[in-house]
């Protein structure tokens, strides 16, 4: 007993290990590592998530601690120009509040809402694509009929009214509570259709095959074959799609957030920090907007690159 | 051709009348319609009375009926804050979205198209790829974000350009328009570039992409073994052929412009529709949303119509394929 399991663990290892050197030479990692912007995306990215994950941890000050804030550190400039504090690389807002650790903790409600609301899509999109697909016919034609219609209004007029019904639903502390959750519904549901209709296309060449001809002939249920054999070879695409669609859902967040109906200051979003420096710009404070402005379009920049970056390596035809 | 007009009208009226459903259903089940137009003081029976006057004690159908017999009469109802029909309230702020969104599609039609052409055409050429690389950021770039950066530049350290309304404007019967005066013109730059610089990018990619698709096939070649000029081959084979995606594409863009004018609109206190919405949206003004709802699912449906008949009258493919058919 002893000495096998002293055996498992070397031979796991070194499967582990062999699985490791062949995703590291594989074509897809060939052009990952050929390319200098993508892997600096990459690594951006991966500051950014640390830096958003860890905030509690690793950031100056801890910017929802009230007892911190000293209103004598209010609004000062950037750590390099003139009046800045060392203490305070970015500056500090109208409250005391270090801009570098507010956007660390921002960074994080947004990252929260983008992966949370892709999350949704994804679930929305690939079950009811899987329906319009295996089962065809009537149901089908509805799901994609109800799609089409709403591909033809842009995702953030539908997260907008999304919200604005929820908001007119729920009293108002109320759906400051939830503002999170109706945050990742109204986007998730503003972005199902592009999964929706990507996993409906795959499924409509796999059902066809023979794999799936020989599972329904051996008398699988039809829920189980579609989940378990065809979902699986369809997921590809959907990787894809989801990598730059959490761009286009921090985007949104962000917007909803500055126009005020998105995340409310309790709980501020990049969007809400970007929104309530604004109010600052005129009289020439500009660092609490421009900070957290150049983290979103950085970290949105970097996503929409990795995502150009797997659609053309995953793509087959590209090669 | 009848017969797929016809179907696509129907359609749209399909589409049209589950928007007025959802709009008439968010007017009449959220909130108390009567507690919200009397106030609290009103009696029990005042109440009464003006439920039975605005007919809420109606059928469900019949006041469905009536709902979409107002909206097509003009008749959008009072607006729960400012205690003003909300027709006038559309009417008065519909030239300043209109102006503004008719600049952004005009600025960035003209110059995305001759950038995408340009791309694609010299695929490797230094310019190209600064293009690319600026499009790019263009795409992460959210709106408001261009705004703010815009306003902070152009009028707060530079101080050339107004960074909020519309400037002076001149009255035409009900229109207002900001066209006619050097005032109107200048608070249009910075609100204009803002809203057109995504759509912009996104045809200038386009636009890119398909020249250099089509750029490939035969019938490109063959032009140029006839001894075609470049200007022929480019322009009059190689970019008709491209136009019809970027037609379906700048179609939806309208309204994609029309959606983004809420932001743009907030971001300069532009005092036109998108910016009555989120006011409205902020105190829950239910007139004014389930209004912008229908208003905005209508131009839509009408953009998305116009874009399906197009492509019969550019697609010559379409009309054989269909006459074959039948």
């Amino acid at each position: 007993m002893a000495s096998e399991t002293r055996d498992a663990v070397p031979g796991h290892f070194a499967r582990a290990q062999d699985a490791l050197s062949r995703f590291w030479d594989s074509d897809v990692m060939h052009s990952f590592k050929r390319s200098p912007i993508v892997i600096i995306a990459f690594v951006v990215t991966m500051i950014f998530f640390i830096a958003a994950f860890f905030a509690s941890f690793i950031a100056p000050h801890n910017t929802f601690d009230v007892a911190t804030l000293d209103l004598s550190n209010a609004s000062l400039p950037p750590a390099w120009s003139e009046g800045g504090s060392r203490n305070f690389v970015f500056g500090t807002d109208d409250q005391g509040r270090d801009v570098l650790s507010s956007i660390m903790f921002g960074m994080r409600v947004s990252l929260t809402v983008g992966f949370a609301s892709v999350a949704f899509a994804v679930t929305v999109g690939v079950m009811l694509g899987l329906v319009a697909g295996y089962v065809g016919g009537a149901v089908d034609s509805i799901i994609m009929r109800v799609a089409d219609v709403q591909l033809s209004f842009p995702p953030i007029l539908i997260a907008l009214l999304i919200d604005g019904l929820t908001r007119s639903l729920l009293p108002r502390g109320v759906h400051d509570e939830l503002a999170l959750v109706v945050l990742v519904i109204a986007i998730g549901l503003a972005n199902w259709v592009q999964f929706a209709r990507t996993v409906r296309g795959q499924v409509m060449v796999e059902k066809n095959k023979e794999y799936v001809q020989a599972a329904r002939v051996i008398g699988l249920p039809a829920p189980l074959i579609a989940i378990r054999h065809v979902l699986p070879n369809v997921l590809g695409p959907v990787l894809v799609i989801a990598t730059i669609n959490l761009a286009l859902a921090i985007i949104t967040e962000a917007t909803l957030s500055f126009l005020g109906v998105g995340l409310p200051p309790t709980e501020p979003s990049l969007g809400t920090l970007i929104r309530i420096g604004n109010n600052f710009l005129f009289s020439g404070e500009w660092w609490m907007t421009i900070f957290p402005g150049v983290a979103l379009v950085l970290l949105v920049l970097s996503v929409n690159l990795l995502g150009d970056w797997l659609r053309d390596a995953l793509n087959p035809k590209l090669r | 051709m009848i017969a797929f007009v016809v179907r696509r009208l129907l359609q749209s009226l399909v589409v049209m009348l589950a928007v007025a459903f959802i709009a008439f259903s968010l007017f009449n089940f959220v909130g108390d319609p009567i507690l919200n137009m009397m106030g609290q003081d009103a009696t029990q029976a005042q109440r009464d009375a003006m439920r039975e006057l605005l007919g809420l004690n109606d059928s469900f159908v019949r006041q469905f009926v009536r709902f979409v017999g107002n909206v097509l009469r003009g008749d959008f109802g009072v607006s729960y804050r400012l205690g003003l029909p909300v027709a006038n309230l559309i009417v008065e702020r519909l030239p300043a979205t209109l102006e503004l969104s008719f600049c952004a599609a005009v600025l960035a039609l003209s110059i995305g198209v001759p950038l995408g052409v340009y791309t694609g055409l010299h695929r490797h050429g230094a310019m190209s790829r600064f293009f690319l690389v600026i499009s790019l950021i263009g795409v992460s770039l959210p709106t408001f974000l261009i705004g703010i950066l815009l306003i902070l530049f152009f009028a707060v350290v530079l101080g050339w350009l107004p960074s909020f309304g519309r400037g002076e404007v001149v009255r035409i019967g009900w229109w207002s328009t900001g066209f006619l005066t050097r005032d109107g013109w200048r608070a249009l730059i910075l609100p204009s570039v803002t809203l057109c610089l995504f759509q912009l990018t996104l045809i200038m990619r386009l636009v890119r992409a398909e020249m250099m698709e089509v750029l490939r096939t035969d019938y490109i070649k063959f032009a140029r073994a006839r001894g075609l000029t470049n200007r022929a081959v480019n322009f009059g084979h190689a970019l008709k052929n491209t136009l019809i995606p970027v037609i379906t594409i700048t179609g939806l863009q309208i309204g994609a412009i029309v959606a983004f004018a809420i932001v743009t609109e907030t971001v300069f206190q532009w005092p036109g529709m998108g910016f009555l919405f989120i006011q409205a949206i902020q105190v829950v003004d239910i007139p004014i949303m389930s209004t912008y709802l229908v208003l905005i699912a209508f131009i839509f449906v009408v953009i998305n119509l116009v874009v399906d008949l197009l492509y019969y009258a550019v697609d010559p493919r379409l009309r054989i394929g269909r006459g074959a058919g039948h």
